[in-house]
């Protein structure tokens, strides 16, 4: 029963694909930093993280190993696979077109109102 | 890590996923507390931002990608403990389909063995059959037309595109080595073997140089026959054998079960050696020619080749060849006309499944309502529709499979004895067996089967109204449900009676056809074909000899009353057909009707006891010097001359080739049924004439000698004469012999075979439906009425007597029994039109048929229904409405 989260649709992937771009990083390290990037615009339900982050890795984007964290604690860390490098390039670029689209036509009807 | 690494590892991956969990929660915990939470707090803090950690861990494994693998796991584990629960059920279910299962399965082994397979040489789709192709032909009587050996000679040596090589029918005495035996001879070219590839097992095929007149005799063995008379040593090869007077050595032995066209041959010699005339003459057709493909060529390539060929032999020979060419097809394996036959088979099969399924449906049905809270708490508890539908459908395919298997033993089991029971000679027998294709029919049906009776009950899954469904538990019977129900109940009854119909309607047909006058008295009569001793065949008046004191010899056999010589007797394969025409501007061969010749001596008419309508029959006084004579049979006489005598008419057979094709009718016999009980009506050909053997000329005595039998009417069981009509008949050399020794009485019942081993299976297979669509009355009936046992226990408590209830289950029953009997009915008059299309001698579907097999159906059906009847009536009041 996944909760619905407030991201558009897929977005929460492309997320997922950036802050491990920056690094190998855990699970509880990913939703502290979407928590700190994305703090008081949207919310990311820790519930639908761990299913993304399986999915990502079933498809062969993310790889994860055991490793020990600097508390000495046995911790899974995701990284960034060479296939998970190209979808971020694609999917990030996708995403910016959009958003120059949509921005490109928000721009429009505001011109039309005044 | 692919799936199935994952799959193996799934103690691993839980591990790992619950230890990523709680890393995250601990972690989420330290922070909080160094925040200033307390431990309970900051604790309970984190698991409301993770969410539970269940649902967590079931949204990661769906993530994963092998969940399906996992849940078939658990839902075939599942399955199992709930068919362990109910072994009733499942032993009738699991009975029920094995047998519907095994008995398809056997069906299309045969179907896959006869018809499917390609024929057993290597590369078979490049082999191709080469025939005659004329405008004359009649194609439809004649089947189709073979080639003139110096036609084939000629297209041998000229064709790019074909390989072809050549087989002549013959027969002959093969006196030496131990007893003679009339043996079945294939007089072949040197290529036949090489062309299909067949190798020898011993020794080796004919050299080219063997091929030609003139030759040193060889001969190949059958398998059969060097089994027989040289019981397998090595050392035949170089020996010899004695054929038709003539030695011919030993030079190889072909392998066992080698069928060429249908039969397996004992002897093979090179057809180049034979000097009879016909070989030589361009207007006689014997040679059966197939061929191969040179590599790189395609069919199309040699047909136009091959019609090239033959427009060029036109050019070349007009007198022979004139409007004559060849066609070229793919070589199939010859197996006559069963096909129609063994797909009816499979579709009566196919309906014995059918009800099967219906039944195991209805069953399941009535446990996925009593299921119903089970269900409706897992869907409650967070089971997808999907995931209870497909948990559903893997316990029916479950059953379907466990089904199929028994049934694939069934079928391993059965197939022998079914194909020993075929009436006549299965043709390809030897093809049959269980091999991949049936193992993955079976499985494609097992699984098809599942899936079938499993989807009613699987599309039932509750997802609506859960908390409704809960509260009042498997009690609240919803009326589609019992539609439902009564629609399988339809179904079945309807299957079953166009079973029954069909079993009836052949039923009836075999009493008719036994019925009927064969024309002939079939009781007491041996026919035998008689091989006479080859040193006479050469010399013609030795032959006409040799017969008259064969009839004379026999005649004084104790027990023997009278005695004929006939060439095509009636009820066996065999026969010769010519146009004829009743003046002399005769048209076109193709346009002629067409009658059955038979070659008599005088004494036929009295052994077979055919009676004489008019005239005469053939006497002493009819020889080569007196007018040629024939003698017709009554479908001619109407056909021909109507309501005119026939008799002093004459009638022109342009292709007889003596008397100058005409030929005064002297007579009219009774019609004979000649291709059996069963097939004489539908026959293409009925018309008789039969001609008398005195009065063929020199020139057909040997060719008719070799097909000639011997009737014999005797005064005592005719078998017993048996022994000593063969000593009689030995003949000075002692190498005269009889062969295919049959009495009239065992060929007509053969004639009926067919239909007797037809309605002996409809018989079983309605039986078999009968019997599920009871148990499946019985089934529905038992859980309707015990959905109802509240209702019927205040029906009881307002005063309703036993009686009444009783009256009312029956009502019910009655409802849908009636239903599915109108639905079979009509289903069933259907399905006769199919049986009249593909069994000989069908009678069409009468009211009687129906009148029968209804009530029998009825009284059945309402058995089944009586037993739930009366349990319902024997409800207690009290206890029944304490129940819910």
């Amino acid at each position: 029963m996944a909760e619905k989260s407030d991201l558009p649709q897929g977005t929460l992937d492309l997320l997922i694909l950036k802050i491990v771009a920056l690094g190998p990083v855990h699970g509880y390290a990913i939703a502290q930093r979407l928590e700190q990037v994305s703090r008081g615009v949207v919310q990311v339900p820790q519930g639908s993280l761990y299913p993304a982050l399986h999915r990502l890795e079933n498809r062969g984007l993310l790889a994860a190993d055991w490793e020990e964290t600097e508390s000495g604690r046995e911790a899974k860390f995701y990284r960034l696979t060479r296939k998970g490098q190209t979808q971020l390039e694609t999917e990030a670029a996708s995403w910016q077109r959009l958003i120059d689209a949509v921005g490109l036509v928000l721009k429009l009807s505001e011109g039309g109102v005044e | 890590m692919n799936w199935w690494q994952r799959l193996l590892r799934r103690r691993k991956m839980e591990d790992q996923l619950e230890k990523e969990l709680r890393f995250h929660l601990d972690q989420h915990v330290g922070e909080l507390i160094a925040r200033g939470l307390s431990p309970d707090e900051a604790r309970r803090q984190s698991r409301l931002a993770l969410g539970g950690p269940e649902q967590v861990k079931e949204n990661c494994r769906d993530a994963r990608g092998t969940r399906w693998l996992e849940d078939l796991q658990q839902d075939c584990r599942y399955a199992i403990r709930m068919l362990q629960k109910q072994p009733r059920f499942a032993v009738v279910a699991l009975l029920t389909l094995a047998l519907g299962i095994g008995a398809t399965t056997v069906m299309f082994t045969v179907i896959n063995g006869v018809l499917l397979k390609p024929l057993p040489y290597s590369d078979s789709d490049k082999l191709v059959a080469v025939n005659g192709k004329s405008d004359g032909w009649n194609a439809e009587i004649f089947g189709e037309q073979n080639v003139a050996y110096l036609d084939f000679l000629d297209c041998a040596r000229e064709s790019r595109s074909l390989t072809i090589a050549a087989a002549l029918y013959n027969g002959g005495t093969a006196s030496e080595p131990g007893e003679p035996e009339y043996v079945d001879l294939r007089e072949i070219s040197s290529g036949l073997f090489s062309v299909l590839r067949v190798p020898i097992v011993q020794g080796r095929s004919f050299l080219p140089e063997e091929d030609r007149p003139g030759a040193s005799p060889v001969a190949i063995l059958g398998n059969g026959f060097w089994q027989r008379h040289f019981a397998e040593r090595a050392d035949a090869l170089g020996s010899s054998v004695v054929l038709d007077g003539k030695r011919y050595t030993v030079v190889g032995i072909a392998p066992a079960g080698l069928k060429l066209f249908s039969d397996e041959a004992d002897i093979y010699t090179p057809v180049g050696q034979d000097t009879a005339r016909y070989l030589r003459n361009r207007a006689a057709h014997p040679m059966h020619v197939v061929g191969r493909l040179q590599p790189g060529t395609t069919l199309s390539q040699a047909q136009t080749e091959l019609a090239l060929l033959g427009r060029h032999l036109a050019e070349q020979f007009p007198d022979t060849n004139a409007g004559r060419s060849f066609q070229v097809r793919s070589l199939r394996p010859k197996v006559g006309n069963i096909g129609s036959k063994l797909w009816l088979l499979l579709g009566a099969v196919g309906l014995v499944l059918l009800v099967a399924c219906v039944n195991v449906a209805s069953l399941l049905l009535a446990r996925a309502i009593s299921r119903e809270r089970e269900l409706a708490m897992r869907a409650a508890l967070g089971a997808s529709r999907g995931r209870l539908v497909r948990q559903c459908l893997t316990e029916s395919a479950m059953l379907g499979l466990a089904g199929g298997l028994l049934g694939v033993l069934i079928a391993a089991d059965g197939i022998h004895p079914f194909v020993r029971m075929w009436p006549g000679a299965l043709p390809r027998a030897e093809e049959v067996r269980v091999d991949w294709h049936v193992l993955l029919f079976a499985f494609g049906i097992s699984t098809l089967s599942g899936l079938l009776f499993g989807l009613a009950p699987a599309l039932r899954t509750p997802f609506r109204n859960l908390e409704q469904k809960l509260r009042i538990g498997p009690r609240g019977i919803a009326g589609n449900s019992r539609r439902l129900h009564s629609m399988f109940v339809i179904s079945e009854i309807a299957l079953a009676i166009i079973l029954l119909v069909a079993a009836g309607m052949l039923g009836r047909t075999l009493l008719h056809l036994s019925s009927l006058d064969p024309g002939v008295d079939v009781r007491n009569v041996l026919v035998t074909r008689m091989a006479l001793s080859p040193a006479t065949l050469a010399d013609p008046a030795k032959t006409r000899a040799a017969w008259k004191d064969v009839l004379a010899r026999a005649r004084n056999v104790p027990g023997v009353q009278s005695v004929a010589t006939v060439d095509t007797f009636p009820m066996r394969a065999g026969d010769n057909e010519e146009g004829y025409w009743t003046s002399a501007d005769v048209p076109p061969t193709n346009k002629l009707p067409f009658a059955l010749m038979t070659s008599v001596s005088a004494d036929y008419l009295r052994v077979m006891r055919i009676p004489l309508r008019r005239g005469r029959f053939f006497e002493d006084h009819d020889t080569l010097d007196s007018t040629p004579v024939v003698v017709i049979d009554d479908v001619l006489a109407q056909n021909a001359f109507g309501a005119q005598d026939p008799i002093g008419k004459r009638l022109w057979i342009p292709d007889m080739g003596y008397g100058g094709n005409v030929f005064e009718i002297v007579g009219v016999a009774g019609h004979v049924r000649h291709w059996g009980l069963a097939g004489d009506d539908q026959a293409k050909v009925r018309a008789q004439i039969y001609y008398p053997f005195a009065q063929l000329p020199d020139s057909f005595m040997h060719r008719w000698s070799e097909l000639m039998s011997i009737a014999v009417r005797t005064k005592i069981p005719p078998l017993s004469v048996l022994a000593s009509l063969r000593s009689e008949l030995k003949g000075v050399a002692g190498d005269q012999v009889l062969y295919e020794v049959r009495t009239m009485e065992q060929l007509a019942n053969e004639s009926l075979a067919e239909q007797r081993f037809l309605s002996l299976l409809f018989g079983i297979f309605a039986g078999l439906a009968l019997l599920q669509a009871c148990i499946g009355i019985y089934g529905v009936l038992a859980y309707l009425t015990g959905q109802r046992v509240p209702e019927i226990g205040v029906r009881m408590a307002l005063g309703a007597t036993a009686r009444d209830v009783i009256r009312l289950v029956l009502r019910q029953s009655l409802g849908m029994i009636f239903g599915g009997v109108a639905l079979g009915i009509v289903a069933a008059l259907a399905a006769g039109r199919v049986l009249m299309q593909t069994v000989d001698g069908m009678q069409s579907n009468e009211p009687s048929t129906f009148i029968i097999m209804i009530p029998l159906l009825l009284a059945a059906a309402l058995l089944a229904s009586f037993g739930p009847a009366r349990r319902a009536s024997h409800v207690d009041p009290v206890t029944a409405l304490r129940q819910d």
